[in-house]
């Protein structure tokens, strides 16, 4: 174990980096997305509600599958991997958001209201911020569940510590696997604790407080 | 000459079949203090609400100003009226100060302006700016936010301010203090008209130069306190004062 380690270590530390890259791309682009929609759809119950239908039919889909049938059209690599993570966090991240967003209090959009905001302004001044929560804890779920599928981006030559356990898988060697699985942990618990750090700063104080 | 700053006609408002007001006719003058009273499902907020925008009119017509409301902008309008609800309106995310220059901030004032003018309403609600201008609403008691209510209201000086029970959470004691500090915030910006709903009998009187009774979606009587008293118009109004003709008459059985 050791020794694979003294021996790979410039290798692994590389496809962390490349792991750690393909999920944080891809959670980035999805987030955007998804604000977006929000902003747009969000009046728009029917489309909302169709969309996230949508985008769990998706997540539904095998990640092998979905990466085997962007290839013709992507080709292989990190970008097909990007695409297809992003698609899997959108559903999570459209989801918890929505859910976030339409629980804020609705006598809060009346007041915001009746003191003058527009709609776009009630959206970034009101609706957002109060619901910092439920985003942060949708960003938490969307990384860990992605941090795993990543692995399999490995197939396509995505890179990612994937390429460790399969390596492992081929090989018959339980070390490799054994690395690759403690090193995903491992970056899952770091990214956490970052986007945990994160929280803080961006959520108000008046919020943890109440 | 007094002029009519909020003018009401044959105003009517139905939610689907329900009829919730029906043919309203009002006209308040500009600095008059007027309280309105009603139990719940009587309309009062629903006439509130009417005057800001914040529910549309099915039939009739209102006028602010002189200005018809269909012609008028209503996020324009709202920035000139000061809005005070009960005390969960404060923005928990946002500072004293913050909520305070949420207005200002939308008519994109200068930083300066609004930082003299959150000290200034602070100072004029009885609280240190120095002291509070930091804190975030949960960390004030219940009459310290509505205070803060008031404040914000006043931010942009506005004509016109409207009050939604904003004190029907706080206790009994709390409450009287901020009642005189309202009447008394009236007397000192006598060119302000105060549009006040509640469904304290003693509040209506005690606050308002004239006191609109509404019961089921129409007036039943619109007065002063005296006027009131002297000569109820409807059964209703009678009944309403009696109650405070039999609190009294405890008072006296337990003295």
């Amino acid at each position: 174990m050791i020794k694979y380690w003294q021996d790979n270590s410039a290798r692994m530390m590389q496809l962390t980096i490349e792991h750690a890259r393909m999920v944080l791309i891809a959670l980035f682009i999805a987030f955007l997305v998804a604000i977006v929609l929000i902003a747009v759809f969000l009046r728009k119950k029917n489309w909302m509600n169709s969309l996230i239908y949508f985008f769990s039919l998706l997540y539904s889909v095998p990640s092998y599958a979905f990466f085997a049938l962007l290839i013709p059209i992507t080709g292989l690599g990190e970008t097909t991997a990007i695409i297809v993570l992003a698609f899997y966090n959108e559903y999570v991240l459209l989801r918890t958001l929505i859910t976030g967003i339409r629980e804020v209090d609705p006598n809060y959009i009346e007041v915001a209201r009746g003191m003058g905001m527009t709609q776009e302004e009630i959206f970034t001044k009101v609706q957002l911020p109060l619901s910092m929560p439920a985003i942060f804890s949708g960003l938490q779920v969307a990384l860990a569940s992605t941090m795993a599928i990543a692995t399999i981006a490995s197939t396509i030559s995505a890179g990612g510590l994937g390429d460790l356990m399969f390596e492992g898988l081929q090989t018959g060697r339980v070390v490799p696997i054994l690395w690759g699985t403690i090193l995903t942990v491992a970056l899952t618990l770091v990214c956490i604790v970052i986007l945990k750090l994160i929280e803080n700063l961006v959520i108000s104080d008046g919020l943890e407080k109440s | 000459m007094t002029k009519a700053i909020i003018k009401f006609e044959h105003v009517a408002k139905k939610y689907g079949k329900n009829e919730i007001i029906s043919d309203l006719n009002f006209e308040i003058n500009q600095g008059e203090f007027v309280t309105v009273l009603g139990s719940s499902g009587s309309g009062k907020t629903t006439t509130l609400k009417m005057i800001n925008g914040l529910e549309k009119p099915t039939k009739g017509k209102i006028t602010i100003n002189g200005n018809d409301l269909n012609d008028t902008n209503l996020v324009d309008l709202c920035r000139h009226i000061g809005y005070v609800v009960q005390s969960i309106g404060l923005f928990p995310h946002m500072t004293i100060a913050q909520n305070i220059a949420v207005t200002p901030n939308l008519l994109n004032w200068d930083k300066e302006k609004i930082n003299k003018t959150v000290d200034d309403m602070l100072n004029q609600v009885g609280l240190d700016p120095k002291e509070y201008s930091g804190r975030y609403p949960a960390q004030l008691s219940g009459g310290q936010q509505q205070r803060v209510g008031v404040a914000r209201a006043l931010s942009t000086n506005p004509p016109i301010m409207l009050f939604d029970e904003p004190f029907s959470a706080l206790d009994a004691i709390i409450r009287q203090d901020v009642q005189q500090e309202v009447k008394e915030l009236h007397q000192n910006l006598s060119d302000k008209t105060f549009f006040f709903v509640t469904h304290d009998i003693n509040e209506a009187l005690f606050l308002g130069d004239r006191v609109m009774i509404m019961n089921k979606g129409k007036i039943e009587q619109f007065d002063t306190p005296e006027k009131l008293v002297a000569q109820p118009a409807t059964d209703y109004v009678a009944q309403l004062l009696g109650t405070v003709r039999q609190n009294r008459a405890l008072w006296e059985q337990f003295k």
